[in-house]
């Protein structure tokens, strides 16, 4: 019966030819293999937070009224409201964290190497897109961190020269951050952000298979020695525990460090002391605070920090057309700008806390790699 | 008349087919680049508010208060008694609303640092222009306290 079934499928969903296709998948194995996981990770994270934020949209009312309030609701009456809205705030920080980290490993790994190109800039495309998510997301219970960085973030858009005023009207709705601002991002976070980041992770995903995984130029030695891992069941089994370890995690931070609501938005308010942006930020937010004011022919001081950004996001994008030759100068590049952001990091919080963050990940992934390092390794 | 020779004629249509596809895009897009740039809507014009009494807790205490002016926040400062002083309270760096610390005698932006001295001018921090000033009048309301009104300078 089972096998009728199966066939009668199979004739018309083409199952067999995925079958194949998974059990000729190969990983190939060598020192650097463990930075793999880290863009199936990032997907798991995404994966939670489609879940819990359809979720969340059931309780959630998005007006300048009500959504402090339907948040509040939601996270002292709705049974496990508290559960479901933490896991989001702690999963969409760890997707973030995971995003870079997994940009940064195929960045030092030159992966992006013709064929790959396409696959580079899809991704550097979903790291924008999920900072998108979190800004849009970041405003939307309504309190006063959410309101000031709305006005901050937009407010850097009209500072960009000629199309700057129309591009901060387009965020707020207006001139001002109100409800009208609330209800926009609102739209982009449910509907507009979630349809484009869907439609270009299965491009992305889509490219990764029919080019394989890239091997990185030191360790092609070393991957033609090394049999490869089979992806199925050997490496898919492996991330599914990461996924599984990932979930407990999550679990746990929301459970024992649950995402603080904060105060409601007060447009009549002062911003309040040690005001500071999510962490992926706090590098910009220091640059902002160090720039004095001023302006030389006609631009203000503050737009150049944020014009080498934008340039710095622009390099990033098309760094495999822009790295051709042999020469180091794309790693040193990478490790600078690195260095920098780890820097204004800590300089921002005022404590080493994002340098022990960068060891203890090098730590984790060691240790990760061990676990997961394949039978012939033995 | 003479017909076209066949490739000119293929030329001549695919111009054709090209600038109404052309044109077609922009007929579609035209109207979602307008509709999603927000209307521009008249607001009253605010000439003065009252900002409340002199004996206000919060003016004694911290020394200012922010009051709605129209849509916008204006921060009222307690320079000294009988002199109080108004100016907008959005920082003119990104946008944030300022504070006052009383104890350095300052208007402060708790955002990126900006400072202003108490006649709105930017001394310190990232601040590009100093605040626009506000009016204040004293109106007598009862002994020794007055009301203190609020109006574009």
């Amino acid at each position: 019966m089972t096998v009728t079934v199966l066939k009668w499928l199979d004739d018309r969903l083409g199952l067999s030819m995925l079958r194949d296709f998974l059990s000729h998948k190969t990983v190939p194995m060598h020192r650097y293999s463990v930075f793999y996981y880290l863009g199936g990770m990032t997907l798991f994270f995404f994966l939670v937070q489609v879940c819990t934020g359809v979720l969340l949209m059931l309780y959630y009312r998005p007006s300048a009224n009500e959504a402090f309030e339907s948040i509040e609701l939601l996270v002292t009456a709705v049974p496990f409201g508290w559960l479901v809205r933490s896991i989001h705030a702690w999963s969409a920080n760890l997707m973030v964290f995971f995003a870079v980290l997994h940009m940064v490993s195929v960045y030092f790994l030159k992966a992006y190497r013709a064929p790959r190109e396409l696959t580079w800039m899809s991704g550097v495309l979903l790291l924008f897109l999920i900072l998108a998510f979190g800004f849009s997301g970041y405003l939307l219970p309504w309190n006063q961190l959410s309101f000031f960085a709305t006005k901050v973030g937009t407010d850097i858009a009209g500072v960009v020269p000629v199309v700057g005023e129309w591009m901060l009207r387009f965020l707020r709705g207006g001139d001002r951050v109100t409800s009208a601002t609330l209800s926009r991002f609102y739209g982009w976070h449910v509907a507009i952000l979630p349809a484009i980041t869907t439609t270009l992770l299965l491009v992305h995903l889509l490219l990764v298979q029919t080019k394989g995984m890239s091997v990185a130029p030191g360790v092609e030695e070393e991957a033609r020695r090394r049999p490869p891992m089979k992806f199925f069941p050997h490496f898919a089994l492996r991330d599914l525990s990461g996924w599984i370890f990932a979930l407990g995690v999550l679990a746990a931070l929301a459970a024992m460090l649950p995402w603080e609501l904060g105060e409601k938005a007060d447009a009549f308010a002062p911003a309040y002391a040690d005001i500071r942006p999510e962490w992926y930020y706090v590098f910009m937010f220091q640059t902002l605070k160090l720039v004095p004011g001023g302006e030389v022919m006609g631009v203000e001081y503050e737009a150049i920090p944020i014009l080498l950004f934008s340039l710095a996001g622009a390099l990033l994008l098309f760094v495999p057309f822009l790295d051709r030759g042999r020469s180091r100068g794309w790693a040193i590049g990478g490790i600078l700008g690195l260095a920098f952001v780890v820097a204004m990091t800590c300089w921002g919080y005022g404590t080493l806390v994002p340098l022990y963050i960068v060891f203890l990940t090098a730590l984790l992934l060691a240790v990760f790699a061990f676990i997961t390092r394949s039978a012939d390794a033995r | 008349m003479e017909a076209l020779p066949i490739p000119e004629r293929r030329r001549f249509i695919n111009w054709f087919l090209g600038t109404s596809m052309g044109a077609l895009v922009a007929s579609v897009l035209y109207p979602i680049v307008r509709y999603v740039s927000p209307p521009r809507i008249a607001e009253a014009g605010t000439a003065q508010v009252e900002a409340g009494a002199t004996d206000d807790p919060m003016l004694r205490e911290k020394g200012f208060k922010i009051v709605r002016f129209g849509a916008d926040p204006v921060i009222v400062v307690r320079a000294a008694d009988n002199d109080y002083r108004a100016f907008s309270a959005t920082c003119t760096h990104l946008d944030c609303i300022v504070g006052f610390e009383k104890d350095r005698n300052r208007i402060w932006c708790n955002c990126h640092g900006g400072a202003y001295d108490l006649t709105g001018r930017n001394v310190g921090g990232p601040p590009p222009r100093p605040l626009t000033a506000f009016k204040v009048h004293l109106v007598p309301k009862s002994e020794g306290t007055s009301t203190l009104v609020v109006s574009k300078a």
